[in-house]
């Protein structure tokens, strides 16, 4: 009887790391069987797919940048706001008939020194937490990009900026029909995404983000330069954003003021479903990928079955909670007792 | 350990404040290559902050330190490391998320390049984490295992592999003995001792009589942030440098 309580015990416990890694994953391919049953000729259709990574296009660029940021323990509330001011930037310069290639750079450099403004903030004013600083840019950054533009959208770009937001790749030559084309923007998530695992799994940097979050002093009496990489998080997340606003434009088409409104708690929401702790040091960037598209599909199914939207705000905040409740529980079967 | 050479590090002068305390004064100390020095002294008698100014994490409000008798400014731990001093911190300083041979490697991964990118060598890690812990005789399930699932003396026993991995000169152990099982202890003090012998430079700040008398040569005692007495093993007893922590000569 105690050797097979035993085994039980030492198979969970091989399970255990696997779980950890890819249970996300597995309730990921759940909600899609489950839409799949529900809306067995919509959802997974070609255009319905297509239709849902164009949605989380630009949210998963700032879900990336968070997850970087909460790795480290801190949080970044600002990157909706990021995103806005980018993207009024672009519309601006747009505006004023800047070519396209300049046109298509501002919002990367925009967010990019936004997120530094953010990390020169946390380590140099020495907040106690990174919440408030990022607390404070969110209205900063959103009120100077209602300056800068008159607080009014402003529409109308060139294919060439709207590319990576709106753009298409044909695969006709693959024999497949005209409607059945690749969303660029999936296509640069795809990019991003494994240049972001890359980084934080196999460079010295991405380490060292995983070392701070999981203990700073650790960190700092290696010799690390805690702030430095604290400071490079906060640029990267919000050039991440800066992307996020490229795409955005080319979805809309517009620079809008409310673009990115609360878009910074979508973000959050996607890492910790997406098995991020907000302790710092846990999480991996396929979770993260894992959490967009959990509320991607989410938001989309119900959609698709018409239910309103504020069941939607119910189903998500639901989700939220319960998902980290079942990563507790996860925990709690992993340590020995 | 003869007087006649040089210290391998010795400080001087050494005061800290932190904003109206005052939690070194004019503290001197030194250590010769292949000598223990025992530090003692009781809680709040400034021994960890010393150590903390010794490794480079916090900078001495006046007082100097030499290395092999050159002055040297520490701006971070990165420069004391560099200089060939190694810090076992008591708190341990360690990454709980983190597996065993990139705690042992954090701040200095060996790298390889593919193309123009400089991409952490994990297998190396691994490699050169084995061949350290088998040379320490310190037994780990494996180099992957993360330090968060390990005991307080496994913990222990990887900050020590930590600390020596990088050719150390001077060691500083802070407690390296306080959260370890007597069957522990030994080897850790088995440890010190061999790195004796092999020429570093030892610390040790204790509260064990029983670690300070086994493995350390000379001892010296901290009292309200100053120094309060010194002596070498040989000319001295386990009572008197009990009155030494509490203030008595």
């Amino acid at each position: 009887m105690e050797d097979k309580d035993k085994k039980i015990v030492s198979l969970h416990l091989k399970l255990m790391p696997y779980l950890e890694k890819y249970g996300i994953l597995l309730l990921l391919v759940i909600m899609i069987l489950v839409m799949h049953i529900l809306q067995p000729d919509v959802f997974l259709s070609w255009r319905n797919v297509t239709n849902v990574f164009k949605q989380i296009s630009w949210q998963s660029m700032l879900a990336l940048g968070v997850f970087m940021v909460i790795v480290t323990a801190g949080i970044d509330l600002s990157v909706g706001s990021i995103m806005m001011l980018s993207l009024m930037i672009l519309a601006v310069v747009a505006k004023a008939g800047a070519p396209w290639y300049i046109v298509v750079i501002t919002p990367l450099i925009a967010g990019f020194l936004c997120g530094l403004f953010n990390g020169l903030g946390i380590t140099l004013l020495r907040m106690p937490h990174p919440f408030i600083m990022t607390l404070g840019t969110l209205y900063i950054f959103r009120g100077t990009g209602n300056l800068i533009s008159g607080g009014t959208p402003i529409s109308g770009f060139t294919d060439e900026v709207r590319y990576l937001g709106h753009g298409r790749i044909d695969l006709q030559w693959l024999g497949l029909e005209k409607s059945q084309y690749l969303p660029v923007s999936l296509v640069l998530i795809a990019i991003v995404y494994i240049i972001f695992w890359i980084f934080l799994n196999h460079s010295k940097t991405g380490k060292w983000i995983y070392a701070i979050g999981g203990n700073p002093n650790a960190a700092r009496a290696s010799g690390i330069n805690v702030n430095k990489i604290l400071v490079i998080v906060y640029s990267l997340c919000g050039f991440l954003s800066g992307i996020g606003a490229l795409i955005l434009a080319g979805r809309t088409d517009s620079g809008y003021p409310n673009a990115g409104l609360q878009s910074e708690l979508d973000a959050i929401a996607a890492c910790i479903i997406g098995g991020a702790s907000f302790f710092g040091g846990r999480g991996t960037v396929l979770g993260v990928f894992a959490g967009v598209m959990i509320m991607g599909i989410l938001r989309n199914g119900l959609n698709l079955m018409d239910v309103s939207s504020f069941w939607q705000q119910v189903l998500i905040g639901s989700i939220i909670v319960l998902a980290v409740y079942v990563d507790v529980l996860r925990r709690d079967l992993g340590t020995r007792k | 350990m003869s007087a006649t050479t040089n210290p391998l590090l010795e400080a001087k002068g050494i005061t800290k404040y932190f904003g109206t305390i005052t939690a070194l004064e004019n503290v001197n100390l030194k250590v010769h290559a292949g000598e223990c020095l025992g530090v003692v002294g009781d809680n709040g008698a400034g021994k960890s902050t010393l150590m903390k100014v010794l490794s480079g994490l916090y900078k001495p409000s006046a007082g100097s330190l030499f290395f092999q008798g050159k002055e040297e400014i520490l701006e971070s731990p990165r420069d004391s490391q560099n200089l060939g001093l190694e810090m076992v911190y008591q708190d341990l300083a360690l990454a709980g998320n983190l597996p065993i041979g990139e705690n042992i490697f954090l701040g200095r991964e060996p790298t390889k390049n593919l193309g123009f990118l400089k991409l952490l060598d994990f297998s190396k890690i691994k490699e050169l984490t084995n061949a350290h812990l088998d040379k320490l005789k310190i037994n780990v399930k494996s180099a992957d295992q993360k330090v968060e699932e390990l005991s307080g003396g496994q913990r222990q026993a990887v900050a020590i592999a930590r600390s020596t991995a990088f050719n150390a000169k001077v060691v500083i152990m802070d407690e390296p003995t306080a959260a370890l099982a007597i069957k522990e202890v030994g080897k850790v003090l088995d440890l010190i001792n061999s790195l004796k012998k092999t020429g570093v430079g030892v610390i040790v700040i204790s509260h064990r009589m029983d670690d300070i008398f086994t493995v350390c040569d000379r001892v010296m005692a901290l009292f309200q942030g100053t120094n309060f007495a010194e002596a070498n093993l040989s000319s001295t007893s386990r009572d008197e440098v009990i009155g030494w922590i509490m203030g008595k000569k």
